[in-house]
């Protein structure tokens, strides 16, 4: 065993040969960041005082669902064999929604820790990324993590990597990132196994970029991996895709907390401040050069994330727009991917149609911003990207359903995905069942192991963003896993449904489906809002349509009482309470003519009940 | 069980800062009796059997409402709210009638010889059907007590039960005759609503309480209470939950058969055979006058101070053996929120509401005026006139009509 290094590498002067820069590959509950919290203890850069569980996950989401969706990198000391190295970890995200984060954290390593929970097995996700490492041509380090639990198969699973990137189950690390077992080990295999980064120091500096946070003290905080040169403190910079220059403020490494440093050196990994208050200044994939002695040839970037899912995210109360407006700037200037534009509603007046990854991203991003911002908003359902042909030939880009033609529609094309769901046996025909229903058609089957299959679908992305994570999860007890890529564009046979309210159309319930699904969807549209909208004064009519045609109809009865019975002594304070709450109450409905809708009933309606279930927790 | 409200913590001296002068408003007493043989499925009123309390003692319960009420006028003195003479005095609960009849009427003579009574005061107590008798009748009368209210809730006994009361419905005609017969105003109190009772069952609760020939009926409809035995029974499935269409089918039938037989409703919930025979002290709630609520849970108002009781007997005990003030916590009513308590409250009396003090407090713009005569929620005529009054309609939403006209 190794002891704890006693004195830590100097930064900006560590020789390379001692350097090793990682990252580790999980899926979302499999214990990453708990892992992560025992090599900062071992390590010795987190006190026991300072501990907390999950020390990288910043934001307070991340720690509160166990997910992790920044990357954070870490700098901490390590001895073997009477020698100090700089291990430097880079934390990655383990949702398929983040994959263009992890492809980013990659490219900073030369090595993987691919961690995989060993009463679980590989799930699809950790299947993608470490597709993606392996493509990086990183070194592989496969762990068995959760080796204390009384379900652990760490026989089986240890065979089952072993199949999977080959060498022998032996090889497969044991430890439990709980009880901190085998924890020192795997930092031992670290330093022993996973190259040293090359580069050359002489050369002009060039420090690739690999994530860029907003912080609100000190603007921008950009992440980059040095591979050639050095770069260090006060020396003028500038950047390779925009040719802008900025000064060097701060220049340090995480160790966790912020260091400062004189510089920092091939291989190395670190932060830079220079005063920058938007992200899109300090682009992730662009490459860092001294502006004295420029470097000619950038590294190779990343191609920018696309987004995927498209919804309307309106605040409940219509003064807040500019501060919505205001929040989602602000979180541009950490999150790039995140993509907006003005848009209005008839229903819920002034918002924004906002892109997103994926649906965990949206979901995380319209939390950020009530959290955060204090606002009060409504998303509407996720839709995706069409691309429709008028009977005139006019092509029109749909992202939302508003915008789709009334007109003659000569052919209507929708993205398409190729998924990837990894599960045991017992769940393939549920699997399966769901897939076709979701207009899914199969690519192939294989078995892993004896008794994991992984199943591959192609199958339109729109069958995917609203309810069929949740669905696949319910169907299988939670084993199933789900990736996907995506895989082009079909036609589709689509129409919109519109949702009307007293006769009026409520544009925020609009929705593109198949033609075979529309009933369902109408049905299903005004059950749900017969039950969420409080009876009004009056009767109000709930219909379904395709243009002209009512589909599916329901009606709320007129309210008839609304009464306190009794309203003596005592009642009467409680009664004014509850009048002032009915009046913050108020505040939260959106009138469709002279209906009062409910936020809740929006929200309700907007999402399916199997997702509030779905909702990870930390590992 | 019914939560208090939420309040800033009342002082140990009881001593009122008064938000505004009320020496020319009258003076009422409440005295709770928190006692009852047995706990009724629907009940979440502050009230305690001989189980539950153990041995907190009902025989000397009269002796601790007399401490508070020496406490009162020591409090009233010292906070400057003049001594003032009741204008009515009420025994609530709980069941009052548990008590024996020397209890109440010791506890009645000790107010009248501390405070003082107004001449013709209406004295009320709250009555089991099984719990009195003649003898009992007549020694309240004799003692001053000017009015009776049964706990009658309903003639049929399938729904008695669903609620639990354990009383015989026939003895409630007995009680309100001998009632009469030594004197007193009577009262019944009806439910309806209650899961399982049926247009025509309810129709049968009014036609027998009619038929006791009352001066005065209050019909409430059945509120489900978190915390209740019935709330858990439907939570569970057991019971069916009450149907809020049918509530006003209920609401609606009680009106049409009171009106036909005499009676004119007066509040939401009130109906009484002449405006002299409506309950004086109830309206005064309803005209936010100043009352000392006695006993533990009770709730007070006194010049915009309202306050109420710590909830337990034995807390209370404690609080009153020891001099210090029941009052667990209060609220001051500012001006805005007493003009809110007064729409919130005034609006549900018949007698209406002055349409220019709408107007001139910011709550009678006139869109919403009219668009409450749109919806039949308010009648037309009458605020041509200059009083808002609500329709049967509006009645059944009150609480809508409020809502609307202080713009929440």
């Amino acid at each position: 065993m190794s002891p704890r290094a006693t004195t830590r590498l100097e930064p900006a002067k560590t020789n390379p040969d001692f350097i090793r820069n990682f990252c580790i590959i999980a899926h979302i509950d499999h214990g990453k960041s708990t892992l992560a919290d025992r090599m900062l203890q071992l390590t010795g850069v987190v006190d026991a005082r300072s501990m907390r569980a999950q020390y990288l996950d910043r934001m307070d989401i991340e720690r509160e669902r166990g997910i992790t969706i920044k990357s954070q990198a870490v700098r901490m000391p390590w001895e073997l064999e009477g020698q100090t190295y700089a291990l430097n970890m880079i934390d990655t995200p383990g949702h398929v929604d983040f994959t263009y984060e992890v492809s980013r954290s990659l490219a900073a390593c030369e090595g993987a820790v691919l961690l995989v929970d060993a009463a679980q097995g590989i799930e699809a996700q950790t299947l993608a990324n470490l597709y993606l490492a392996l493509e990086n041509d990183l070194t592989i380090i496969p762990v068995l993590n959760k080796i204390d639990l009384p379900a652990a198969q760490p026989e089986k699973y240890a065979e089952e990597l072993a199949e999977l990137i080959g060498g022998q189950p032996e090889d497969c690390l044991r430890v439990s990132g709980k009880t901190g077992v085998g924890v020192d080990a795997l930092l031992d295999k670290i330093v022993q196994t996973i190259p040293k980064p090359v580069g050359d120091p002489n050369a002009p500096a060039r420090a690739m970029i690999f994530d860029s946070v907003y912080d609100s003290y000190r603007g921008v905080v950009t992440y980059v991996r040095m591979v050639d040169g050095s770069l260090s403190n006060r020396e003028k910079i500038t950047m390779m895709s925009t040719k802008a220059v900025h000064e060097l403020l701060e220049i340090g490494v995480s160790s966790p907390e912020p260091e400062p440093t004189k510089g920092l050196g091939v291989g190395e990994v670190g932060y830079l401040i220079t005063g920058v208050k938007d992200v899109r200044q300090s682009k992730v994939g662009d490459t860092v050069t001294t502006a004295m002695k420029s470097a000619t040839v950038a590294l190779k970037g990343y191609s920018e994330p696309k987004p995927m899912v498209y919804s309307g995210i309106y605040p409940i109360d219509g003064s807040d727009y500019p501060i919505l407006r205001e929040a989602l700037d602000k979180l541009k200037l950490s999150d790039a991917s995140l993509v907006y534009e003005p848009e209005t509603s008839v229903a819920l007046g002034f918002g924004f149609r906002c892109g997103f990854l994926g649906l965990l991203h949206l979901e995380i991003i319209t939390e950020r911003l009530e959290r955060e911002f204090g606002l009060d908003l409504i998303a509407t359902a996720p839709s995706v990207i069409y691309e429709v042909t008028l009977d005139d030939k006019k092509e029109i880009t749909v992202t939302n359903p508003s915008e789709y033609p009334t007109g003659k529609i000569s052919k209507v094309l929708e993205p398409m995905v190729r998924a990837t769901i990894l599960s045991p046996k017992d769940y393939v025909g549920a699997i399966m069942e769901l897939c076709q229903g979701r207009r899914g058609s199969m690519v192939d089957m294989q078995y892993f192991g004896t008794d994991r299959v992984q199943l591959r679908y192609d199958m339109p992305l729109a069958e995917i963003v609203f309810d069929f994570f949740d669905n696949l999860k319910s169907k299988t007890q939670g084993y199933a896993s789900l990736d996907y890529e995506e895989n082009g564009l079909a036609e589709g046979d689509l129409v919109k449904v519109d949702i009307l309210l007293q006769g009026e159309q409520v544009d925020a319930f609009s929705a593109i489906v198949h033609k075979d699904k529309a009933y369902a969807y109408g049905v299903m549209m005004t059950t749900k809002l017969r039950e969420l909208i409080p009876r009004q004064q009056f009767e109000v009519p709930i219909q379904a349509a395709i243009g002209a045609r009512i589909i599916a109809r329901e009606s709320i009865r007129a309210m008839r009482k609304d009464v306190l019975a009794k309203c003596y002594g005592g009642d009467i304070s409680r009664k004014r309470k509850l009048l002032e709450k009915q009046k913050e109450g108020k505040k939260r409905m959106k009138m469709v003519g002279r209906v009062e809708v409910p936020q809740e009933a929006f929200i309700a309606a907007l999402t399916t009940d199997a997702e509030k279930k779905g909702k990870k927790k930390g590992d | 069980m019914a939560q208090l409200p939420k309040g800033e913590i009342a002082p140990s001296d009881g001593l009122l800062p008064l938000v505004f002068n009320s020496s020319d408003n009258s003076f009422h007493a409440y005295v709770h009796i928190p006692y009852c043989l047995t706990r009724c499925g629907y009940c979440d009123f502050n009230t305690y059997t001989a189980t539950e309390l153990g041995d907190t003692s009902q025989s000397e319960y009269f002796q601790l409402v007399i401490k508070e009420i020496d406490f009162a006028k020591d409090v009233l003195e010292k906070s400057g709210s003049g001594p003032r003479k009741l204008s009515s005095v009420f025994f609530g609960g709980g069941t009052p009638t548990l008590l024996p009849a020397e209890d109440l009427i010791s506890i009645f003579k000790h107010l009248v010889d501390v405070f003082g009574i107004e001449a013709g005061s209406e004295v009320t107590t709250e009555a089991n059907p099984d719990s009195v008798d003649e003898e009992y009748l007549q020694a309240l009368k004799e003692a001053g007590f000017t009015r009776v209210s049964f706990g009658m809730q309903s003639a049929v006994p399938e729904v008695l039960k669903v609620l639990e009361r354990t009383h015989k419905p026939e003895n409630v005609a007995l009680n309100v005759s001998r009632a009469k017969t030594v004197g007193l105003e009577t009262s019944v109190d009806l439910i309806y609503g209650t899961p399982g009772e049926s247009l025509a069952d309810w129709r049968r609760s009014l036609e027998a309480a009619i038929e006791m020939n009352t001066d005065h009926i209050s019909a409430y409809s059945l509120i489900v209470e978190p915390g209740t035995k019935l709330a858990r029974q439907i939570k569970a499935g057991e019971i069916e939950s009450p149907d809020e269409a049918l509530h006003a089918d209920m609401y609606e039938l009680a009106e049409e058969l009171l009106t036909e037989a005499g009676f004119s409703n007066y509040e939401v919930s009130n109906w009484a055979k002449s405006p002299t025979l409506q309950s004086r002290h109830n309206v005064s709630y309803w005209e936010s006058k100043d009352w000392w609520g006695f006993g533990p849970g009770a709730h007070s108002h006194v010049g915009g101070v309202r306050w109420w009781n710590v909830k337990h007997p034995a807390a209370y005990s404690e609080r009153i053996l020891s001099g210090v003030s029941p009052a667990l916590e209060r609220e001051l009513v500012d001006q805005e929120n007493r003009n809110i308590e007064k729409v919130m409250l005034e609006a549900r009396l018949a007698r209406g509401m002055d349409v220019n003090w709408l107007k001139e407090n910011g709550f009678g713009e006139a869109k919403v005026l009219s668009e409450l005569i749109a919806d039949e929620l308010v009648d037309g005529k009458a605020l041509i006139g200059g009083r808002l009054v609500l329709t049967l309609k509006g009645r059944l939403l009150a609480d809508l009509v409020v809502r609307r006209l202080l713009g929440f």
